[in-house]
């Protein structure tokens, strides 16, 4: 079972939250001024890198916060966390 | 014949017999037992019958490295597939043996199973003597820290349970027990198998409780720091027919004189590769068995084990081998004869200890890994999972220590790897019994070119059987590494994966099944409709439609429909609609928010305006539809459908947390604090009228889309006017704890004009006729506004909404996307099937593949005109409204036409009433 350190209510089982993928990718600031293919790279590419992976997590059950976590993709170890952003 | 030695037994209680079933006939026992000792007491060796072989087979081992003796359980509901080694006895039990595989029973298994979250500082997994050492340590140590020991025998101790009270390991033991004893915060759990080690300190554990309460528990255990202490398994020895009842486990032979005074054998034959064979065998011959050889793979053996049994008599023939037995022609098929290296003799009993594996399923759960050890003889503990480093110790047996029995380390003579005799047919020389599984199968897997444990395993199944390789599964790796002629290492062992035994489903589901298997939310005027049958829409039940009694019975769907429909379309029909989603929107940036998440324009949203809006994901697709009502200038109502409610308010969650924080917003779920009753139908206003007369709810004073505060029967309420049904229609929220008087009110006010409760279902029909679709029944999420010909709905004006990007791409624009028409059927009667395949008209159905044009979405038999018609996705449905197409339903074709998505009031002339 993974845990996840929320920053607001600490350690919980990854059961209380939902994954929100790649940290990281931004909202384009004017998606009209990109080609489709740049669209599609922004929906859909995403890396799958075997190692420290930084992605998003949401605490539904709990406090409701969005926040980073570092994750290794084969050890399932966790580190740093911050708060909120994309 | 009773084979119960008149004193001993660790685990038995005399002053307690108890009488269990075994294939009808009564066998005696005492409490304590297991199946498989009371069956050994009571000289009936033969256990079960091989899946694919039939042959007879027997108890090899005496606890969960045990791969044979299987029972399917008679008493108390049924259950297939117990080990007989494991399966405590109590009166009344009832067991059959069975042929390798049990069978589920017929009925509902009614028995209680409970489920348990359990947290701790430090979990000890495995309660012998190096667990409990762990465990005091940790107590003692840590002031207050919670530990947590969980062993899967009936009591504390482990294999130190089974020597002398009096030796060195007995007196620790029992040093250990009282220290334990005066710990706080130490919990024991008994009975209890850790079946997974799931990363992060998380523990799955199933306890066996006493007969009479809930039947087995399942723990989830998170901990802080977790020791392995889970000691070793004893290992088989191979040959030809090693698979009779008579062949057992030297250690587990020795076991049930210790543990339960069962004599295993009278005559016996030992076989070891290792020191603990030899310390059986004279375990053995004190008991009371007659041991007429001792066979030693090894050629040199020193120390006070040989002179043990020197001075018994016992002869100990060095490396010596077995090379087959004989079995018994009658039905028990049970062990006569053994054939040995240094000759043959008559026996009852052949004991085989090939060695010690170390239990290293637990550790290699959340991957770690294991290499070969020589001086152990097993798969030891190398590298743990890289998230266990700093979290998980291994002690003992299981990493394999030798010493764990003070003691036993000086006289320790070195361990043999050895697996198997090379004499005798390969056809019988079994690698895993449990699944009738050969040295002749794994050679087949080899000469088909496969080399890899894991193909091996998946080739001939070894390993696969319900002990899943805990008795045969290292015994095996040996063997295909002689067979490779690679060594052991480079072998390697399959992957563990939890479970480590087995669990059941029922188990797994604990309490929550049936009525709590998923969370049921009713309506807060649900008492008021309750009578009415009920259809699920997410965990939510809904009055589906509300017949009425006539004088050929209670109406069916169709007929209460066709009624209820007929009412909201000539006079006024009341629907509870409290279960669609609900979200306070509060902030002054909530119109920036909503112009980014709604296709459409709403930050120019009046206060007392209420707008209709769709969602799309960024992918252009539809992902939900409401309307959203302007409370203030800075609260916002917003309504979702039903099932998707959590759903939206994530995503709004999301985006506002994730791209927008700066934006000043709140969001909340306000569905269960509103309850809401539609009133629809174009007598509507006379009921609204009456039960609100202070206000003027002309067309005029109250137009279409406003929504205004007003007392109604004297409850404070939001009124709004729109509409689900193309009829004039309002939507009275209220405080949810006025539900049902509200109910009560809209009845009593509307029952001059013969106003009709109607349910989910004529909502459907009432929606589809006005080709509104419902998202997530006519769309999958490959639809976009435009498709569903909402164009209107979708901004120009706007510099972006997330999807408007999507929504530019010249594919979302392609004329022959799948668009929403309606469909009726070409003879005006037969009813269109709802997820029927729309092929052109008069298609060879036999002609594969038959070319797809769409699908039924929504079907009804009946709307306003009393006709069938339907909703459908179709390949550039909008250019082919006339068009005759088939609608195939298991592989019947129906013509039908195509339509507009709009087959009632086209013009909307009847939302004003």
């Amino acid at each position: 079972m993974l845990r996840i350190p929320c920053p607001h209510c600490g350690e919980r089982d990854a059961t209380e939250f939902h994954y929100g993928a790649a940290a990281g990718v931004d909202y384009p600031t004017d998606p009209a001024a990109l080609t489709d293919g740049e669209w599609a790279a922004y929906l859909f590419v995403r890396a799958n890198p075997r190692g420290w992976f930084r992605e998003r997590w949401f605490h539904a059950a709990g406090c409701r916060l969005w926040f980073h976590v570092e994750r290794h993709t084969v050890t399932d170890q966790v580190r740093t966390v911050r708060e909120g952003a994309a | 014949m009773s084979r119960r030695l008149p004193t001993g037994g660790s685990r038995i209680d005399r002053s307690r017999p108890v009488t269990i079933t075994v294939d009808g006939v009564e066998v005696a026992a005492y409490h304590g037992d297991t199946v498989a000792s009371a069956l050994l007491a009571a000289d009936r060796p033969l256990l079960s019958r091989g899946i694919y072989s039939g042959r007879p087979r027997g108890v090899m081992g005496v606890g969960v490295e045990d791969a044979c003796a299987y029972v399917q359980v008679l008493s108390g509901g049924g259950e297939p597939m117990v080990a007989a080694t494991t399966l405590e006895v109590h009166d009344g039990l009832a067991v059959e043996r069975i042929a390798g595989r049990g069978r589920l029973p017929a009925g509902d298994d009614t028995t209680r199973y409970d489920t348990l979250y359990g947290h701790a500082e430090i979990a000890v997994v495995g309660g012998g003597l190096a667990g409990l050492r762990a465990a005091v340590a940790a107590a003692e140590d840590a002031d207050g820290a919670r530990v947590l020991i969980l062993d899967d025998g009936p009591a504390l101790g482990g294999a130190a349970a089974d020597l002398p009270a009096d030796s060195a390991a007995g007196r620790e033991l029992r040093d250990l027990l009282t220290r334990l004893d005066g710990l706080e915060g130490v919990t024991v759990l008994t009975r209890t198998t850790v079946t997974g080690s799931h990363g992060h300190g998380r523990l799955v554990a199933l306890e066996q409780r006493p007969h009479g309460v809930a039947k087995r528990r399942l723990h989830h255990v998170q901990a802080v720091g977790v020791v392995l202490a889970t000691g070793s398994h004893e290992r088989p020895l191979v040959f030809a027919d090693n698979d009779r009842p008579g062949v057992m486990l030297a250690c587990a032979a020795a076991d049930y004189v210790t543990r339960y005074a069962v004599l295993p054998g009278e005559r016996a034959v030992v076989w070891t590769a290792h020191d603990a064979g030899l310390h059986a065998a004279v375990e053995l011959a004190d008991a009371g068995t007659e041991i007429v050889a001792v066979l030693d793979v090894r050629e040199t053996m020193a120390g006070p084990l040989a002179a043990a049994l020197a001075g018994r008599g016992i002869a100990l023939h060095l490396g010596a081998e077995v090379t087959g037995t004989d079995g018994s022609d009658d039905e028990s098929g049970r062990l006569i004869r053994v054939h040995t290296t240094v000759g043959s003799f008559d026996v009852d009993l052949l004991a085989i200890s090939g060695g010690a594996n170390p239990a290293v399923e637990l550790f290699s759960h959340p991957g770690g890994r294991t290499r070969w050890s020589d001086e152990v003889a097993g798969f030891v503990p190398d590298v743990p999972a890289p998230g266990q480093v700093g979290r998980e110790v291994v002690v003992g047996a299981a990493a394999g220590d030798q010493d764990v029995v003070p003691g036993w380390r000086e006289t320790l003579q070195p361990p043999a790897t050895v697996f198997r005799a090379d004499a005798g047919d390969p056809e019988l020389v079994f690698l895993d019994p449990h699944r009738d599984a050969t040295l002749a199968d794994l050679r087949r897997a080899h000469a088909a070119g496969l080399s890899s444990v894991e193909h091996v395993k998946r080739f001939t199944t070894i390993g696969t059987g319900a002990d899943q390789g805990r008795g045969f599964g290292v015994l095996a790796v040996g063997v295909l590494a002689q067979e490779l002629g690679r060594p052991i290492e480079e072998v390697g062992t399959t992957t563990y994966r939890p479970p480590y035994v087995p669990l059941s489903f029922a188990l797994l589901a604990g309490r929550n099944r049936g009525e709590l298997s998923d969370p049921v939310r009713v309506s807060q005027a649900h008492d008021r409709v309750a009578h009415a049958p009920m259809e699920d829409v997410g965990q939510w039940k809904r009055p589906w439609y509300f017949p009425r009694s006539t004088a050929d019975g209670l109406e069916d769907l169709d007929a209460s429909v066709a009624r209820e429909v007929r009412a909201v379309r000539t006079g006024v029909g009341m629907m509870d609609a409290s279960t669609l989603g609900k979200i306070l929107l509060q902030g002054a940036d909530v119109g920036v928010l909503l112009d980014r998440v709604y296709t459409n324009l709403f930050s120019t949203l009046k206060v007392g305006k209420v707008r209709y809006g769709v969602m799309c994901g960024p992918d252009g697709m539809v992902v939900d539809d409401g309307t959203t009502a302007r409370l203030s200038g800075t609260d916002w109502l917003m309504t979702t459908t039903t099932g998707n409610a959590a759903a939206v308010l994530d995503t709004l969650e999301e985006w506002h947390q994730t791209e927008w924080p700066g934006l000043d917003i709140a969001l909340t779920s306000v569905t269960d604090q509103w309850a809401v009753v539609a009133v629809a139908g174009p007598r509507s206003r006379d009921v609204v009228a009456t039960l609100a007369p202070q206000h003027d709810w002309s067309a005029e004073a109250f137009g279409f889309m406003d929504w205004r505060e007003a007392p109604v029967a004297g409850i404070p309420a939001r009124v709004l006017r729109i509409s689900f049904s193309g009829e004039l229609a309002f939507e009275l929220h209220v405080p949810s704890w006025y539900a049902a008087a509200l109910w009560d009110a809209v009845e009593e006010a509307g029952a001059p004009h013969g106003i009709t409760p109607y349910g989910t279902e004529t909502m459907h029909v009432l929606r589809a006729e006005k080709g509104f679709p419902i998202v997530g029944q006519d769309t999958d999420g490959t639809v976009t506004p435009h498709d569903l010909g909402m164009s209107w709905a979708v901004s120009r004006k706007k510099t972006d909404f997330i999807g408007m990007r999507s929504l530019a791409r010249a594919d979302a624009r392609r004329p022959d996307r799948r668009q929403l028409v309606g469909l009726v059927p070409l003879d005006g009667s037969s009813r269109i099937v709802e997820g029927a395949q729309l092929v052109a008209h008069g298609a060879d159905l036999t002609a594969f593949p038959v070319a797809m044009a769409g699908h039924v979405t929504s079907a009804y038999p009946s709307g306003h005109d009393g006709r069938p018609f339907a909703l459908a996705l179709l390949d550039g449905g909008r250019d082919r409204v006339g068009e005759v197409l088939d609608a195939v339903d298991d592989l019947v074709p129906l013509a039908v036409r195509v339509t507009g998505p709009v087959s009632y009031d086209e013009q909307g002339a009847r939302r004003d009433g």
